[in-house]
């Protein structure tokens, strides 16, 4: 019996990846354990095994193919005195297939859903999915050559240009020397900048948070990074207790810059302890500057300003944005103020308030109101702390009506800080009880179809917005 | 109880082992490990972490001038008599909320800080830390001004007693939570190597942070990197009121660096002179590049762990005793006048100090209270 050999799931994020290179070719007999193949994710380059043995029929997608679908059939093994078999059904050329998944809307990925799960099954993070771009920043250069980068590849960037213009700049954290990052965002440091100011930490939160607060106490600029923020609970105490009100309690003489960063917020089916979002966590601290970007351009620029803040700063990565794409001014040095958020779409019948993954599930969800006759205008906060109040009333002020969209709890969230300060500050500008579409209020389960269930979705944004709306 | 009494095996042991040439080190030994200073006797084999109590153990206390101890004198006179003006105050009402004496433990400090150089070394202490302060130089008045909350005080009032620094001196707090000053100076001293500024970090915890797991990641990563610090174990004999025997394992603390490959020293606390002595046979260890040192100081506070505990758990005798037999102060004052130092001279001294606490006391009450808007200034340090 021929066996379909599938697209591999090599990382809990990956949902495609490229075939680099086939080690074995047509005819050639493998047993359980020899290497068939190198799988670049969206992580590393890893190794796939054989498990089944039997001699390789054909291989049905060609080396150096990118974006390959996880599930997607690449090859056929033989079984004993097998003819060459074929797979049962025709895979559609990888490249379609991956580009397609990427502009496909996220709603249109969960109508789709019963169709899919023959390969990985579907996370609730697909949901978050979004192919819609934010408008270009109002407050770049007009005219600024644009380039199609990743947030990862912005992230390593703003810390090596930012260590190449202050010698007192340096990252350290678990495997973000050797293994060039966890999540590959700081790749190519250590060999432009050497393990001085690259330092690979034992996996030991509380103590690398309190050297990194410590170095910055004496003088340094420490970037000090998390593999996830759901560690940094280990480590809390320096954040906040140490490094958040030092320039406080010394009456101004003792500073503390530096920067603690790493993804946060839901990953794909990693379960409770490793899906969490802390932006209202560290936001509700006074003497700390929360940064939670969305796109490329924000997340360089604001991760450059940070690096340059005489503040500790609590940078909110996202992993699931990572690897999205983003067009970013070629300028030589991209800098963006801290404290201001942004209208990434414009519109003038009602304001849904997001940041960091949310932004994509509003943009997408303002897409589909458009062709309701709902023109929905996207605030993206950008800064947690201080947070930009008087963007937020003056959106208000325009549309009268909001919605608050974030992919975390409930309660206490940013989202009931917003309402607040809408209620405080905007009651006669409201038309409608501010809304918020957050996560559900339980810890997040491992289960697709219930993970799926707990997060936020562009569906439960739009029906909001009709709420808020009256229609 | 009493640490200080405790035997001290160091003293006791053969001499210490020849030097081996580094060839014949065992097999096990770490690679390229940098030569250890010349007044540090090579230990046998490849583990070096008794090496520094054998060559403290030879010769356990500093052989000072009349002028130099004469100066230790009064920083611990000075500690002294701030710690029980500061008591007096708290009672008047005048200081608030926690308030942690130091009397009792000035020889601590006092040695050690004077084989530092301020403006280079660096200083980290927990919430007791008035003496590391005095010790380093800093103005009294300043320190009694934040004692009081007053808009003078070194934090403009907004510490108080467990939150002061001075930037200046390398002076960096003052932490209020128990063991958070570890990693802290560990990445001091990482400051101090990345720029290669020859600096050394002294970081002070008590015998109950010790018991803290962030100290044993510092210890593990200080170790590692081989950075320019020296722990400080301040073994009051009390984590509160909790006696060490009833709250650690192992309650010989100088020996806790051992899984870390820290070498450790076990020094009495009481004696300013034995404390001086071991700070400069670590500090030509840690300045030699050779990584961290732990040190164990058997010290005993006098007062209760706040102002507010009274005590109740070891006995009036004990501390009697202490006060009465290992008194630093005491102790240092019969050699001065031992080595000649007149009576009518340690009396003047004795006054000068009470001069000058006087004086530290009157600034912080007539001081005035932080105006209103201090409230709100320094959360930030820029405006966004």
């Amino acid at each position: 019996m021929a066996v379909e050999l599938k697209m591999p799931a090599l990382s809990p994020t990956m949902e495609e990846g490229k075939l680099a290179r086939w080690l074995v070719k047509e005819g050639d007999e493998v047993r359980s354990g020899d290497i068939i193949a190198e799988i670049e994710t969206d992580k590393a380059t890893m190794e796939f095994e054989a498990v089944d043995e039997g001699r390789i029929g054909k291989l049905l997608v060609p080396e150096g193919a990118e974006n390959v679908k996880v599930g997607t059939v690449i090859a056929m093994i033989e079984g004993e005195g097998e003819s060459p078999a074929q797979p049962a059904e025709a895979p559609a050329s990888a490249g379609d297939q991956g580009s397609a998944a990427e502009e496909q809307p996220a709603a249109q990925l969960q109508a789709s859903e019963s169709e899919a799960p023959k390969g990985k099954a579907d996370s609730g993070t697909a949901q978050l999915a979004s192919a819609a771009k934010p408008a270009t920043d109002p407050a770049l250069q007009p005219g600024s050559n644009m380039k199609s980068v990743t947030v990862r590849e912005a992230l390593r960037d703003a810390m090596a240009e930012e260590m190449r213009r202050d010698e007192r700049v340096f990252v350290m954290g678990e495997e973000v020397a050797e293994y060039h990052g966890a999540y590959k965002v700081t790749q190519g440091l250590l060999e432009e900048f050497g393990p001085r100011r690259v330092i690979d930490t034992p996996i030991t939160e509380y103590g690398f948070a309190g050297i990194g607060t410590g170095a910055a106490m004496g003088g340094l600029r420490p970037i000090v990074e998390f593999m996830t923020f759901n560690f940094a609970m280990q480590a809390i105490d320096h954040i906040i207790n140490s490094a958040a009100k030092t320039n406080y309690m010394s009456g101004g003489q003792m500073r503390c810059p530096v920067v603690f960063r790493g993804p946060n917020g839901a990953a794909a089916r990693v379960g409770a302890q490793h899906s969490q979002n802390y932006a209202p966590w560290y936001a509700s601290v006074p003497g700390l500057v929360v940064i939670a970007p969305y796109d490329a351009s924000d997340a360089k620029g604001l991760l450059k300003a940070a690096i340059r803040s005489e503040d500790p700063v609590v940078f909110l990565e996202n992993e699931l944005v990572y690897g999205r794409s983003f067009e970013l001014p070629e300028l030589d040095d991209h800098v963006l103020p801290i404290g201001k958020a942004r209208v990434v779409r414009e519109g003038r019948d009602v304001t849904i308030v997001s940041y960091s993954i949310g932004v994509g599930v509003a943009l997408e969800a303002a897409g589909l109101l458009a062709a309701e006759g709902i023109e929905a205008e996207v605030l993206d906060l950008r800064t947690l702390r201080p947070l930009d109040r008087q963007a937020i009333l003056d959106s208000l002020a325009r549309t009268n009506r909001m919605v608050v969209a974030e992919e975390g709890f409930p309660v206490c969230s940013i989202a009931s800080e917003v309402i607040a300060i809408c209620m405080e500050q905007g009651f006669d500008d409201l038309d409608a009880p501010v809304l918020r579409v957050c996560n559900e209020d339980v810890p997040l389960p491992y289960a697709a179809n219930l993970e799926k269930a707990a997060l936020i979705d562009v569906a439960r944004v739009v029906a909001a917005v009709k709420q808020v709306c009256y229609r | 109880m009493a640490k200080p009494a405790k035997s001290r095996t160091a003293t006791e042991k053969a001499p210490a082992a020849p030097r081996k040439p580094r060839a014949k080190a065992p097999p096990k030994a770490p690679a390229q490990e940098p030569a250890l200073p010349d007044n540090i006797v090579e230990p046998e084999g490849d583990f070096r972490l008794h090496s520094l109590q054998e060559s403290h153990g030879k010769d356990r206390r500093a052989s000072l001038g009349k002028d130099e101890l004469l100066k230790l004198y009064e920083q611990m006179l000075l500690i002294r008599r701030f710690e029980e003006k500061a008591g007096q105050l708290y009672g008047l009402g005048l200081i608030g909320g926690f308030c942690h004496l130091y009397i009792g433990q000035e020889a601590v400090a006092v040695g050690l800080q004077s084989a530092l150089e301020v403006g280079k070394d660096s200083v980290i202490t927990g919430y007791r830390d008035h003496g590391h302060m005095l010790a380093y130089g800093i103005d009294p008045k300043v320190i009694m001004a934040e004692l009081t909350g007053r808009e003078s005080g070194i934090s403009r009032g907004k510490g108080g007693s467990m939150h002061m620094f001075s930037v200046e001196h390398k002076f960096y707090g003052g932490h209020g939570i128990v063991g958070a000053q570890v990693p802290l100076g560990a990445g001091l001293a990482f400051a101090h190597k990345y720029r290669e500024d020859g600096g050394v970090c002294v970081a002070y915890f008590g015998d109950g942070a010790a018991n803290q797991g962030q100290v044993y990641e510092s210890f593990n990563m200080a170790s590692l990197w081989k950075l320019p610090i020296i722990f400080v174990i301040e073994n009051n004999g009390y984590a509160m009121g909790t006696a060490v025997r009833r709250g650690s394992a192992e309650t010989d603390f100088y020996r806790r660096g051992t899984a870390f490959r820290i070498p450790g020293m076990d020094v009495n606390g009481m004696d300013v002179l034995e404390v001086r002595q071991a700070a400069e046979i670590a500090l030509d260890f840690v300045r030699g590049g050779n990584g961290p040192v732990l040190m164990e100081m058997n010290t005993y506070r006098y007062r209760g762990h706040s102002m507010s505990d009274p005590a109740k758990y070891r006995s009036r005798e004990e501390v009697q005793e202490m006060r009465e037999k290992h008194d630093p102060i005491e102790r240092a004052k019969n050699e001065l006048v031992a080595m000649g130092v007149a009576e009518e001279a340690l009396k003047e001294v004795d006054k000068r100090i009470r001069a000058v606490v006087n004086e530290a006391a009157d600034f912080a009450e007539n001081s005035p209270e932080p105006p209103p808007a201090e409230l709100y200034t320094d959360v930030l340090v820029e405006r966004y």
